[in-house]
């Protein structure tokens, strides 16, 4: 399967995260909206990990090769994990101050 | 037309859509939902390319914890009706222009580009996916960087402790 498949199906859930951070103004959307940007980037860097294993596979030690791209989401997914855990605690101390989860209310850090 | 590309369509068409009903829908729940559709789709697609291991770890964590925990905010905040407030018409244009336009450069950025023209990739073949592999590689060479992830989530935890706690 050609690259270019997965580019393009990457950079259409990357846009339409990138569309729905702009446009929603609930505070807990808009933190869904970078969890799909995060994954499309990591639906990318499984795809490139294949193609570098599939343009080294008469390569005398290929076993290992691309296998960095499939660890390096790994880790991406576990920093996803930990920025959830704090930007909903965020979120919660902001509900409970102002008794809304609108990203405008956020528009001014005094008072 | 083969099966997997069958497969890929099937897959691709499912993530594009369930991913345009997490902005569409107005209900907080539904878009949390149609998330977990999402993340579904994805892991198909990494199980295509025979990524199984990050297949599951894609499910357990993403489909399994944090999409529980974006639920249990969102049902004790009780956000589970339509209370968002109405956005300029305006800005929503302006937004969707501004992510529209970033995609039709990236696309035909990616159409120019003669260092992609002929690459393939492997799709249901190969064992860099499995455990075993990914596995021997983690706890080899990249040991250390998996330790400094413990310190990583050790820190979150007691951030959002410190954060959530009322005081």
């Amino acid at each position: 399967m050609p690259i270019q498949y997965y580019i393009i199906l990457s950079m259409v859930i990357f846009c339409i995260g990138i569309a729905g951070v702009l446009t929603r103004r609930n505070t807990i959307i808009i933190f869904m909206c970078i969890e799909l940007m995060l994954n499309a980037v990591n639906l990318l860097l499984v795809a490139f990990s294949k193609m570098h294993y599939a343009a080294s596979l008469n390569a005398p030690n290929h076993a290992t090769v691309g296998s960095e791209g499939q660890l390096f989401v790994f880790f991406i997914m576990v920093v996803a994990a930990a920025e959830v855990s704090v930007g909903l605690a965020i979120i919660v101390m902001m509900f409970r101050n102002t008794h809304s989860v609108d990203a405008n209310f956020l528009n001014r850090l005094k008072n | 037309m083969s099966a997997t590309y069958i497969l890929f369509w099937f897959l691709s068409a499912l993530a594009v859509v369930s991913a345009l009903m997490v902005l569409f829908s107005k209900n907080p729940v539904h878009s949390v939902l149609w998330l977990i559709a999402v993340f579904f789709a994805i892991s198909g697609h990494y199980i295509l390319m025979n990524a199984q291991f990050l297949a599951i770890v894609n499910i357990i964590v993403y489909a399994g914890a944090i999409m529980v925990l974006f639920l249990f905010v969102i049902m004790l905040m009780n956000l589970n009706k339509e209370t968002e407030p109405r956005k300029n018409i305006w800005m929503k244009l302006a937004g969707a222009i501004a992510a529209g336009s970033l995609l039709m450069i990236l696309v035909s950025l990616v159409g120019q580009a003669t260092e992609l023209s002929h690459r393939n990739l492997l799709m249901k073949d190969g064992d860099i996916g499995l455990i075993k592999n990914l596995g021997k590689i983690l706890f080899s060479q990249y040991v250390v960087p998996f330790e400094i992830t413990s310190i990583l989530f050790l820190s979150a935890m007691v951030g959002a402790v410190v954060i959530g706690k009322k005081d």
